[in-house]
């Protein structure tokens, strides 16, 4: 456990009128610091918010962006709903795996990057759509896929 | 086109997500004009004049629900659905972004007038930027006293808090974001008890989306009489319809209800891209059913749709010309719903993947003329037995393609293949 959690953790059960609503705020923000959720940090987070392990490890998995696997520095969703696939979003998941040499679902041996799949990502006046990091990247195309891979991170909303 | 906005107001004033800016454009007006002028009572009255409906997708009347909180004494609460997921819809992301002010102003408006004291916003994970914005305009409306203890000297005191949500569609059905808002699964509730009475931590609560609830500083502005001028008597007032696929120019459009549908496509949208035909509408979110270009001059209000055999749902119009196969549309949406299901009840849970599966193997070519029965048995399972809409919600567009396009099924079968190609997208050129 990190010094800082039981900080953290005071401060999400302190927002809310149950504690138990602290539960997804707290695993956000641990999650952002540390990548993904390890069973221990899991464990932590249990007894940090009294709590089971088997109750917050339930809850976790639930929700496709509690990763309960370690993932790249770089997640990138490339969003697969009908109206990014009217727009080419099949060519940009097939020219990402070829550019990262990797498949859906899998992270690069360098660490450096995740692809997966993201149901609508209610950006569909952006299609095709891509977020690294959550952040969006609207009418993505095979130049654009070099920028999304490498550039500063920027939000592109409109 | 010229037009002039009350919701999507960023598109005319740059830089309306800063308070100073939303100030400066009449920001805050209604808010001080409900608090002075208007007992709560007065407030939930005229929202229920104005006929706003639930933009949310169900279309029930606002002013009711406001209505059914039960008057015994316990602390009310007000969330708002920003859980925006149902797929072909992005309103509500544009006005979390880029026009937060309005919303956060509606939502202290409808608290006052519902006496909710403590208000939520259920933010969808993945609007990282979104969250960011609400949170930011949050923390600037409490520095100018528009939240907190004793607002603008009103003796109302009212706390926000913006909650993100983890990855969940399910989430966006209200009974299951407030099992999410607890820490919970969010696995749906049994229905009744409503949210109304039995909502947030069991206390009665107001659950509105995004969109309805930026309709209220302007009803408070403009007056329920200049609201119900717009539209029809059962669907007043505005609103907008997320307009995505294959059309000229997809985007984001604040009309007034009863609009016709080709007004939205050709003139709104840039109509179909060049060369193209239309072949099928989805006019309200992926949950509801196809039209057919026959359609096309239906008034957009909540009624004529439902008469033309499809719902307004959310508005979220996925337009699909004569190069996409409406077997693999299907599928791909179909497939939506078998990743979103919850898993909590079986015709759900186990038909989505059926259904799926059954749809993959026609598209590929590998289907036999059993897979249309097996589709439509499927279907009968999942209608009306499932524990939450979200079962019903996945037979929409399924049902009416096998309606409309049974010989595009049925092609598929003979000739051992997708006659298109398999395709969902194709350049221009090609
Ligand atoms: C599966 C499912 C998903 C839903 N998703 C959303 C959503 O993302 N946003 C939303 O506002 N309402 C959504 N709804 C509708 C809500 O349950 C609820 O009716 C709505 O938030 C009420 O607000 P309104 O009356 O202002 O529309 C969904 C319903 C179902 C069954
Ligand atoms: S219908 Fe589907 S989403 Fe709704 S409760 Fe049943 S399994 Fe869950």
């Amino acid at each position: 456990m990190k010094p800082e959690w039981s900080q953290w953790a005071q401060e999400a059960k302190k927002q809310f009128p149950e504690a138990n609503s602290s539960l997804l705020p707290l695993l956000h923000r641990i999650q952002d610091a540390e990548g993904w959720l390890s069973d221990e940090t899991i464990h932590d987070v249990a007894s940090l918010l009294g709590l089971t392990p088997q109750y917050v490890e339930s809850v976790a998995s639930f929700y496709s962006l509690f990763y309960r696997q370690t993932v790249g520095k770089n997640v990138i969703h490339v969003c697969v709903g009908l109206s990014c696939a009217l727009a080419g979003s099949d060519h940009v998941m097939e020219e990402l795996e070829h550019k990262l040499g990797i498949r859906e679902g899998q992270t690069t041996p360098d660490g450096e990057y995740t692809l997966l799949e993201a149901e609508c990502l209610a950006a569909c006046d952006l299609a095709p759509v891509v977020q690294r990091n959550l952040r969006f990247r609207g009418r993505v195309d095979a130049t654009k896929l070099d920028a999304l891979l490498t550039d500063d991170g920027k939000e592109v909303n409109s | 086109m010229s037009q002039q906005y009350y919701l999507l107001r960023n598109r005319e004033v740059p830089n309306i997500d800063e308070m100073p800016v939303y100030l400066a454009h009449g920001g805050y007006q209604a808010l001080r004009k409900a608090l002075n002028d208007f007992k709560p009572e007065e407030l939930v009255d005229m929202v229920k004049k104005s006929g706003l409906r639930g933009r949310g997708g169900a279309g029930f009347p606002t002013g009711m629900k406001w209505g059914f909180l039960p008057n015994d004494g316990r602390k009310r609460y007000l969330v708002v659905n920003s859980d925006e997921a149902e797929p072909g819809t992005f309103k509500d992301r544009e006005i979390i972004e880029h026009n937060p002010h309005q919303l956060i102003e509606g939502i202290i408006i409808s608290s006052y007038a519902t006496k909710a004291r403590e208000a939520f916003i259920y933010c969808r994970g993945e609007f990282l930027f979104g969250s960011e914005q609400l949170k930011r305009a949050v923390r600037e409306a409490y520095e100018q006293g528009f939240l907190g203890e004793n607002i603008l000297g009103s003796g109302f005191s009212l706390d926000l808090e913006v909650y993100r949500g983890a990855g969940a569609y399910i989430c966006g059905e209200e009974s299951a974001l407030l099992e999410s808002l607890e820490g919970k699964r969010g696995n749906p509730r049994l229905k009744p008890p409503f949210p109304a009475v039995a909502g947030l931590y069991g206390g009665p609560t107001v659950i509105n989306n995004v969109e309805t609830i930026a309709n209220v500083p302007v009803i408070v502005t403009k007056g329920a009489d200049w609201y119900t001028s717009m539209g029809t008597a059962k669907s007043p007032g505005l609103k907008i319809f997320s307009v995505s696929g294959r059309v000229q120019r997809p985007g984001n459009y604040e009309i007034p209800l009863a609009t016709p549908l080709r007004t939205l496509i050709e003139d709104y949208a840039g109509g179909m891209l060049p060369g193209r035909q239309l072949k099928a509408v989805i006019p309200g979110g992926s949950s509801v059913p196809l039209m057919t270009p026959d359609k096309l001059d239906t008034p957009l209000d909540y009624e004529s749709i439902l008469q033309a055999g499809s719902m307004l749902g959310s508005g979220g119009c996925i337009v699909l010309d004569d190069h996409v196969c409406i077997v693999g549309a299907t599928a791909r949406l179909v497939r939506f719903y078998r990743e979103e299901s919850c898993g909590k009840c079986t015709p759900c849970r186990e038909g989505t993947y059926w259904m799926t599966d059954v749809l993959d193997r026609l598209e590929h070519g590998l289907g036999t003329p059993e897979d249309l029965d097996t589709l439509a048995d499927v279907a009968d399972n999942i209608g009306g037995k499932c524990f939450c809409p979200l079962g019903d919600a996945s037979l929409g567009v399924l049902v009416s393609a096998l309606k409309y396009f049974r010989e595009e099924f049925e092609a598929h079968v003979a000739q051992h293949a997708c006659p298109m190609g398999e395709r969902l997208y194709d350049t221009i050129n090609n």
